[in-house]
């Protein structure tokens, strides 16, 4: 365990921890939109800065990538830090500037309307979808495209992506929710391609897509009939 | 074209790590990074085709999209521009009819520019197939097109 000020106040870490974690633990409130337990930390957002103080000098670190260390002394809402966050906020505002969680967030710093002109893309580049295609559901299906004011998340050739199992993790995980999954008549359609579903052998519900349970089967050595059924009639 | 690319990876022995020397010798054999080659790449690699998609896309260098015969490149770096790197741009783009970026129908050029090449001192630079040629003007840029096989038409008697 390591001891560090944070807010003034006195607080305790496991080592490794991240200023982010160790702040949530204190109940120390940090606005975020890339961070994610199930995902390797990543910084893309920019939203938790926060300023420590190192030998009288103090800095702007991402709170989800800097680790706790013994004495260190972390201001979460000084001036500075506010001003930051306002700043991003209001990029982020630009690329989208409808979203209830941006928007909730903003309205939190006092933020309210962007100083810079919409240039309305939807995703705000924090690469949750990505991460989490390639992290935890293991395909890496979608990933980003160009650098710079060009970047942005697009499957392979921006064609149909071979590699997904059309598991809707990225719709889910998406904080701003510009990734569009529908459901109809038996086929799921996510990144502009159908994928049919699995319909359940008793109930006759459909119930997950077949490439999905595929993938599942082959990942554990599962007899063919595993997903014959659906959870309910299993 | 997989055998190719195969030969290309087992150059580097199947190691991932090596994937842009990979892709820039493949996008040397074929002239561009096609798509079928890409995805072979990333079979015998085994990395992912949304990988290898980032990476070509990162990089200015890698072209999804065949390439001209001829490349010709103007230096728009701060010295060049001063000594009228813009005018020897838009006099190119007109001869061959394409933006920077672009390759022209025909697949005979293709035109970009680069920020610097390292060569302020000789400035503008125009590059055309990999050779720099210093202090270029439009009527010095005629000629290096003409003996590319271009027909230019100019106002100027010959």
């Amino acid at each position: 365990m390591v001891t560090l000020t944070m807010d003034g106040r006195k607080i305790e870490a496991p080592e490794g921890a991240t200023l982010l974690k160790a702040a949530n633990s204190a109940n120390i409130e940090i606005p975020q939109l890339c961070s994610n337990e199930e995902l390797e930390h990543y910084g893309a957002c920019r939203l938790c800065v926060v300023e420590i103080t190192h030998k009288n000098r103090t800095r702007i670190v991402a709170s989800c990538i800097y680790e706790v260390a013994e004495g260190l002394e972390v201001n979460t809402r000084s001036e500075r830090v506010l001003n930051v966050r306002k700043l991003v906020i209001e990029l982020l505002l630009a690329r989208n500037p409808r979203h209830p969680s941006l928007l909730k967030i903003a309205e939190d710093l006092g933020v309210k309307k962007s100083r810079f002109e919409a240039e309305i893309k939807g995703c705000i580049l924090c690469g949750q979808c990505i991460r989490t295609c390639r992290e935890v559901v293991g395909v890496s299906a979608i990933g980003y495209e160009g650098r710079g004011i060009n970047k942005r998340v697009a499957t392979p050739f921006e064609e149909s992506p071979p590699d997904c199992i059309a598991c809707g993790s990225c719709h889910f995980v998406c904080p701003v929710d510009v990734i569009p999954m529908k459901e109809k008549d038996g086929v799921r359609n996510i990144w502009k391609t159908d994928f049919p579903l699995q319909k359940c052998e008793s109930c006759g519900r459909y119930f997950a897509p077949v490439k999905q349970l595929e993938y599942f089967r082959e990942q554990y050595n599962l007899p063919p009939e595993q997903f014959s059924k659906c959870t309910h009639c299993r | 074209m997989e055998d190719k690319v195969r030969e290309i990876i087992s150059k580097y022995d199947s190691d991932k790590a090596f994937l842009v020397p990979i892709l820039q010798d493949v996008q040397k054999e074929f002239n561009h990074l096609p798509h079928k080659a890409l995805h072979r790449v990333s079979v015998f690699l085994d990395v992912p085709i949304s990988r290898i998609y980032e990476v070509a896309t990162f990089y200015k260098a890698f072209s999804l999209t065949p390439r001209g015969d001829h490349q010709l490149t103007v230096c728009i770096g701060t010295a060049c521009h001063v000594r009228g790197a813009q005018n020897l741009t838009d006099h190119i783009e007109r001869i061959l009819g394409i933006k920077p970026g672009e390759t022209s129908g025909d697949l005979k050029f293709s035109f970009d520019t680069v920020n610097c090449v390292g060569a302020c001192a000789l400035g503008p630079i125009l590059e055309a197939d990999g050779d720099y040629h210093g202090k270029m003007t439009i009527s010095k840029s005629n000629k290096l097109l003409k003996k590319l096989g271009k027909k230019v038409v100019t106002d100027e008697e010959d």
